[in-house]
């Protein structure tokens, strides 16, 4: 057996039989579900404390007077709840609001029509949520008492009946004939899915390859090892290794992942099971469009059997119905190409940086320049993922150092080949270019005891003969 | 036959020189010592011989040929900085260790359980090396460099760090494979090993070679024409007595009883001083002082910093 293939052998042995990478293994999907899921399920997170808004309506336009005195015509929620005060001025809640337990006053200007704007009092700051619904409430009011004042006669009714909300999907037709629904939110989530893992991977991983080649130095096995390989086989070997080790990790998510998914879907939405999503589209919407005023949107867009079911936007099926849109095949077969060559790449530079200093706490400044480059991926990958064919997406997809993050955001929406073709050969060649570099330096490296290099000495070890 | 033939080495690091034309021969067979001070420049030295490093001039050569990959089987090398995965079970890491030397792994087993017999740890093959005593990990370390039974064997410092028992224990097992026809270098600084196990030293001090050649012809060159005499007698009578040609250097009276040091000038043998010694007194035992490797290894050294300064 060759050396260097017994160097990954015990790389690759060591790593996938310790507890953590059995325990990162089962914990990994669930954690970075949580990671993607926690952020969202907070943003979404409804405020369930009820509060009180007191309403001071000079206007007197938002105010009816029912049998319980003064009522504000925009309903409450079911947390948030008003009430119309009269004759009292706003200065005197000021004194001793916090007590008082009212969340703010909503203080309607007379000459709202004209100014509009209103002014919330409180000593906290007013979520978005409840001024957007306050906002919308009031818009809506005075519409209606705008369009009142014309005096059209049935205007309820007509406003009911205009009253439009047009879903915009996507259907795409592939080179092979196939009609697909597909939606850019699930797409942008794939990309960023992909964008994301590779990040953390290199990150993850390479930091590993670091960690290894201290390790030898701290033991001191690294000069043992050297006289029986080449230094260069034993970086090759070690970081051989461990991507072996990421990709198996990356294997068993992707099996628990399968089968979590499937658990899932059986568990929530069986009748994804029974009705296909390429059903015959019988929308409510077209009917209604059809029936009421006959205009004519039959004769633009005729139902096909291809379409698939409009029905009650159904977000599940949406979101299966996209994944089915992308090409599996080529996104897999991207992402393991940027993935690995992209792991490759930064790997050699994280072995340079371990071959460099005596313990861990001496990579921080080290490390800072190597992964200022992924960071900046990360970030445009972020951006690009609601603009993917902008410029700066482009350029960071080319340039190797950004191009296994930001290229995966891209490749979902389609990349014209012979960018994809360009960006991959690129990496190719920087990671060979590096890998011979970072050899050189390492080899140096790993003889240097109790001393911690700067990027000016290890430039000078490139210098050395080996 | 020379296994090992470095000629005119020169390995420079930024802006300091480590080894400034640098040749040693060593010889089949035999074990060689590198002598010299911190920071002479052997560790350097045995890093090229192991390929580790490449010098920047001058070449190695292995057997009459340019040293190069194959040649990495056929040495075992016990580096200065020394040490084993922490993690990994001490049986696993010995068999790896073996097969990087290109051992298959069935013929490791079997030689690495004759020796984890023989040097007592065979219990130990599957604990963690963490759980090793200092000892017990030297006697694997020990074990690895030797399994693969290479022709040159190479030690940095192989009796820094080691216990006494462990010393000895490797002292004896040096001899032995000198004996099966193994060629040993190993650098030191302890110079009592160097007399009692080297035929072949050469000594560098601060990057170039100062001293080299055979043990024996290195301490013939360097004797004092000292001796020292254990008497019966009157030590006055004898100071007296001491024919000038002879210059008394020490007169003492310890437990072995009254001993003597006495010089022999330049030109005169060391029968003279007896026939002179028997009449003034009565010999017990007379016998030269031959010089110490310490001695000449200090007097080399500070030879050297001397012409440098002047």
């Amino acid at each position: 057996m060759s050396k260097i293939s017994l160097i990954i052998q015990r790389e690759y042995l060591t790593r996938i039989r310790k507890k953590s990478f059995i325990i990162m293994s089962v914990l990994g999907p669930l954690i970075f579900a949580a990671y993607v899921l926690i952020p969202m399920y907070f943003a979404t997170l409804e405020d369930k404390e009820e509060k009180t808004m007191v309403v001071i309506d000079d206007s007197k336009l938002f105010t009816e007077y029912g049998p319980e005195g003064p009522e504000f015509v925009i309903a409450g929620t079911e947390y948030l709840k008003f009430q119309v005060v009269e004759g009292v001025p706003i200065e005197t809640f000021r004194e001793g609001f916090d007590e008082s337990g009212y969340y703010g006053i909503l203080f309607i200007p007379s000459n709202i029509l004209a100014s509009e704007s209103s002014l919330i009092y409180s000593t906290k700051q007013t979520s978005i949520e409840i001024s957007e619904y306050l906002e919308h409430s009031m818009d809506s009011e005075i519409e209606h008492l705008k369009l009142a004042q014309h005096e059209i006669e049935d205007i309820e009714r007509i406003l009911a009946e205009v009253e439009t909300s047009i879903n915009v999907r996507n259907i795409k037709w592939t080179k092979d004939g196939k009609t697909q629904e597909s939606n850019t939110g699930v797409i942008m989530g794939i990309g960023y899915l992909g964008g994301m893992m590779i990040f953390f991977f290199i990150f993850f991983f390479g930091s590993q390859v670091m960690r290894g080649v201290i390790e030898e130095k701290v033991s001191r096995i690294i000069e043992v090892i050297v006289s029986s390989v080449k230094p260069f086989q034993l970086m090759m070997g070690k970081i051989i290794g461990v991507g072996l080790t990421g990709l198996t990790q990356f294997l068993i998510w992707m099996i628990l992942s399968a089968v979590l998914i499937t658990g899932l879907k059986m568990a929530f939405f069986p009748e994804l099971n029974r009705t296909p999503t390429e059903q015959v589209v019988a929308s409510d919407l077209f009917e209604q469009g059809a029936g009421d005023q006959g205009t004519g949107i039959q004769g633009i867009v005729t139902p096909s059997e291809e379409i698939p079911e409009v029905g009650d936007l159904d977000m599940a099926q949406e979101i299966f119905a996209s994944l089915k849109s992308i090409n599996a095949g080529v996104m897999i077969g991207a992402f393991l190409f940027f993935f690995i060559f992209g792991y490759l790449l930064y790997a050699a530079m994280f072995a340079v940086i371990g071959s460099a200093v005596d313990n861990e706490t001496d990579t921080q400044q080290l490390i800072f320049p190597v992964i200022l480059p992924l960071i900046l991926g990360m970030y445009v990958m972020i951006s690009a993922i609601s603009n993917p064919d902008n410029s700066l997406a482009f350029w960071f997809s080319i340039i190797p150092f950004t191009s296994p993050v930001v290229m995966m955001v891209r490749i979902p929406f389609g990349v014209p080949w012979w960018q994809v073709a360009l960006s991959a050969s690129l990496l190719v060649g920087t990671f060979l270019g590096m890998t011979w570099v970072a050899g050189k330096a390492y080899r140096t490296g790993i003889l240097m005891y109790g001393k911690k290099a700067s990027y000016k000495e290890i430039w000078k070890w490139l210098r050395y003969s080996s | 036959m020379n296994l090992i033939t470095a000629s005119a080495v020169v390995k420079d690091f930024s802006g300091h020189r480590a080894l400034n034309q640098v040749s040693m021969e060593v010889p089949e067979g035999s074990v060689y010592g590198l002598l010299g001070p911190n920071g002479a420049g052997k560790t350097t030295l045995l890093r090229i011989i192991n390929q580790i490093t490449a010098p920047d001039q001058g070449s190695i050569h292995f057997n009459g040929q340019p040293i190069g990959p194959d040649h990495r089987p056929m040495i075992g090398y016990l580096p200065e900085e020394r040490g084993l995965y922490k993690k990994m079970k001490v049986g696993e890491q010995a068999l790896y260790l073996a097969r990087l030397k290109g051992l298959s792994k069935h013929e490791a087993m079997l030689r690495l359980k004759v020796w984890f017999q023989k040097f007592e740890i065979g219990a130990w093959w599957d604990k963690k090396v963490e759980e090793l005593s200092k000892g017990m990990a030297q006697k694997v370390q020990f074990i690895t460099t030797v399994l693969h039974e290479p022709k040159l064997l190479i030690f940095d410092e192989p009796f820094s760090g080691f216990d006494p028992i462990n010393v000895n224990l490797i002292k004896q097992e040096i001899l032995q494979m000198k004996e099966q026809g193994a060629t040993i270098i190993f650098s030191t600084h302890n110079m009592a090993s160097v007399e009692e196990l080297c035929d072949h030293i050469t000594l560098i001090n601060e990057s170039e070679v100062v001293l080299q050649g055979k043990m024996s012809a290195i301490r013939e060159k360097y004797r004092a024409n000292k001796y020292l005499v254990s008497f019966q007698g009157n030590p006055e009578k004898l100071s007296k007595g001491l024919d000038p040609r002879f210059e008394l250097l020490k007169l003492e009276e310890n437990g072995m009883g009254r001993q003597a040091t006495i010089r022999i000038n330049e030109g005169e043998g060391s029968g003279k001083l007896i026939r002179n010694l028997v009449e003034i007194t009565e010999i017990k035992s007379f016998q030269e002082i031959l010089p110490g490797m310490n001695d000449i290894f200090i007097q080399v050294v500070n030879d050297t910093i001397q012409k440098k300064g002047s």
